[in-house]
């Protein structure tokens, strides 16, 4: 009996190492190991030609060792946090415009009869086929002729037009699993339309809010492309200096630690998201 | 004046038509039942009195006032619905007191009437739970309270016990006859189950392919069914095919080379008219071939099988023509379960007044 029982834990534990082992590994490898060698080398001196000067022993007059000089610059210059509040507050338009988009799209796909379902889904990620570089470009040229290029404007068209499918996906995937009897018990205990929306079919799509918003605001804000191709110098974001750090002034150091900082937001974000989710998830 | 009004209500789905020309009333404070088989139109019909659908031809008239242009949400009827379809992310005492948030009724009013609603079906102590939190009777009682709550002038319920088990459908029955008539509130009825209609309803009209077949109260409709369709559907029944073959106070009627019966008589029938007699099983007299019965309808048969349900016994028996007749027999005496083994001779008889001749 007792060694029965013993063997029975000794394989369910077996088991639940197969079972989470791997996606731990895969953890380790993908995430864990990358942002370690970031941590090292956001301490270390920048090498002369770019990379990184070495740890110990570096010819006379050459930095080596470890230094906590960039984490002084960050905190030292207020210019880095009005950076960082830029690219949240261009993350955070992006994302409501993105919301406000896409939620009718969505809806609209999720309500329409099935067979109709999956084409108007293909069509939303359609874009997605040509080249995304293009496709900014192509932005350059609709708002060329209007006079509305480099400014943070056509940055945030140019967000929004690249996440908006990223919004729709998962809000079509949640609104499409609604149960379209509760719609019709709403109507019928004297809910009108907007009632029926606000007080049914909004708070029922909470998460699916909560994953498209995650989906489009942590993209954008490491997003470089698009400030340096359609916004002017002003509208430089964090994206923006992280690729300057490692392929313009060659400080990888530097580079490591503003994108450790920009990590470090995320997933502070991202946690409060998650917190606020869960607790929709539990009313819903 | 009626309550509710339904004149003439059509409704198509391409050529098919779903509900044909139906017409009814009900009265207010009523229990009224839509009984049918499946796809007979039942959910049809209850849409378009919900305001769900609108009928192709005919009115619906509530209060004196036709409701075409009514929207659902405007008409003083509720639903309870086969799914409950209650709001997921809402507590049982959110759910309550939806239609009293959606009427526009003041915070302590809400609060009074959603604690009465609670009492009213048991729910006390589960006010704060989830949906998800609630067995399937809980979840019943949940969307009865719902649709009660704000007193609508009918409340409509399409099989709201179908997803129950039989124990706790019985159960819920009994408690639905209660809150009925406790709260004065008229109900239209849907099931596809007879035992249920006839337990509950005070009228019943029977639907078959969109149309009504028979609106009557339970026992008239089972003791007095207007066709075969009805006969069959409702409970049990004795079939044979007849031929009138004399009227007067009684009627006649030929059973093929069965020979001839005494049953009561009806009005326009004539001679020469051809249909079906029907009998309740729990009509028809069963005892040992060798007995005498009083009975003027009698015939010899074997028993081919029976059935011991608990209560009574079922027993069918072959009749010389090779037609198969049932007879109930009450197990009143305990220790007697059963009179007849499958083989033994026995006599059928009925009396005169018993089982009808139906030509439609
Ligand atoms: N929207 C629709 N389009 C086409 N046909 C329909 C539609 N709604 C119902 N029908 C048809 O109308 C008939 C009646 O349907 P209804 O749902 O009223 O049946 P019911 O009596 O409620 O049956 P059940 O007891 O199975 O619920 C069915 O044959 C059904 O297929
Ligand atoms: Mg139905």
């Amino acid at each position: 009996m007792h060694a029965d029982t013993s063997t029975r834990t000794r394989s369910g534990r077996l088991t639940q190492w197969l079972v989470s082992g791997p996606p731990f590994v895969f953890l380790c490898i993908f995430f864990l190991v990358p942002a370690a060698i970031m941590v090292v080398a956001s301490v270390r001196y920048p090498g002369e030609f770019g990379a990184l000067a070495p740890l110990f022993g570096g010819r006379p007059g050459e930095d080596s060792g470890i230094t906590f000089e960039n984490y002084g610059v960050f905190f030292g210059d207020w210019i880095y946090a009005q950076i960082f509040a830029k690219s949240f507050g261009v993350a955070l338009a992006t994302t409501l415009i993105c919301l406000v988009m896409a939620y009718p799209v969505a809806l609209l796909i999720a309500r329409s009869p099935r067979k109709y379902r999956d084409l108007m889904v293909l069509l939303c990620v359609l874009p997605f086929a040509s080249n995304f570089l293009v496709r900014v470009y192509a932005w350059m040229i609709i708002l060329g002729p209007f006079d509305l290029l480099f400014s943070r404007f056509a940055v945030i068209v140019g967000m929004v037009y690249v996440h908006l499918p990223f919004m729709i996906l998962p809000l079509y995937t949640n609104l499409e699993k609604h149960d379209p009897a509760l719609l019709d018990a709403a109507q019928d205990l004297g809910a009108n339309a907007w009632n029926r929306f606000w007080r049914v079919t909004f708070p029922l799509s909470l998460p699916g809010i909560f994953s498209g918003s995650a989906l489009v605001f942590i993209p954008v804000l490491g997003m470089f492309a698009i400030p340096e191709i359609l916004g002017g110098k002003d509208d430089w974001l964090v994206g923006n200096l992280i690729k300057e750090s490692f392929l313009g002034t060659r400080d990888w150091p530097f580079g490591s630690m503003l994108s450790l900082m920009l990590t470090a937001a995320v997933l502070a974000i991202a946690a409060g998201a998650a917190w606020l989710a869960k607790r929709g998830v539990a009313r819903a | 004046m009626a309550l509710l009004e339904i004149k003439n209500v059509s409704r198509r789905f391409g050529d098919f038509t779903a509900v044909d020309d139906v017409s009814f009333t009900v009265e207010s404070g009523e229990f009224f039942t839509l009984l049918g088989p499946s796809g007979c139109g039942k959910t049809t019909l209850l849409r378009m009195i919900a305001g769900f659908d609108l009928p192709d031809s005919g009115a619906i008239v509530l209060d004196g006032v036709d409701l075409r242009d009514t929207p659902a949400e405007q008409r003083p009827i509720h639903t309870v619905f086969q799914s409950y379809a209650l709001f997921p992310h809402m507590t049982v005492a959110q759910n309550i007191a939806f239609p009293l948030r959606m009427a526009g009724k003041a915070d302590d009013e809400v609060r009074t009437r959603v604690r009465e609603a609670v009492a009213q079906v048991k729910l006390d102590k589960l006010e704060q739970r989830y949906p998800h939190e609630l067995s399937g009777g809980q979840k019943q009682r949940v969307a009865l309270a719902r649709g009660l709550v704000n007193r609508p002038r009918l409340l409509l319920l399409d099989e709201p016990l179908g997803a129950l088990d039989a124990k706790l459908r019985e159960q819920m029955q009994i408690e639905l006859i209660r809150l009925q008539r406790g709260v004065g509130v008229t109900f239209v009825f849907v099931t596809h189950s007879q035992a249920e209609a006839l337990a509950l309803s005070h009228r019943i009209a029977v639907m078959n392919h969109g149309v009504i077949e028979q609106m009557d109260e339970p026992d008239k409709l089972y003791g007095f069914p207007k066709n075969r369709f009805v006969a069959d559907f409702i409970g049990n029944v004795n079939m044979h095919e007849a031929t009138v073959a004399a009227t007067g106070g009684t009627l006649t009627l030929e059973l093929g080379t069965l020979g001839r019966i005494a049953a009561p008589s009806r009005e326009g029938v004539k001679a020469g008219t051809g249909g079906v007699f029907v009998i309740r099983p729990e009509q028809v007299s069963i005892r040992a071939a060798a007995e005498a019965s009083p009975d003027p309808n009698q015939f010899e048969g074997v028993v081919n099988d029976f059935l011991y349900i608990g209560d009574v016994t079922t027993y069918i028996v072959d009749l010389p023509d090779g037609k198969r007749f049932e007879a109930l027999l009450p197990n009143s005496a305990p220790g007697r379960a059963k009179f007849f083994e499958v083989g033994d001779h026995v006599r059928l008889s009925w009396k005169a007044e018993a089982g009808a001749f139906l030509d439609a």
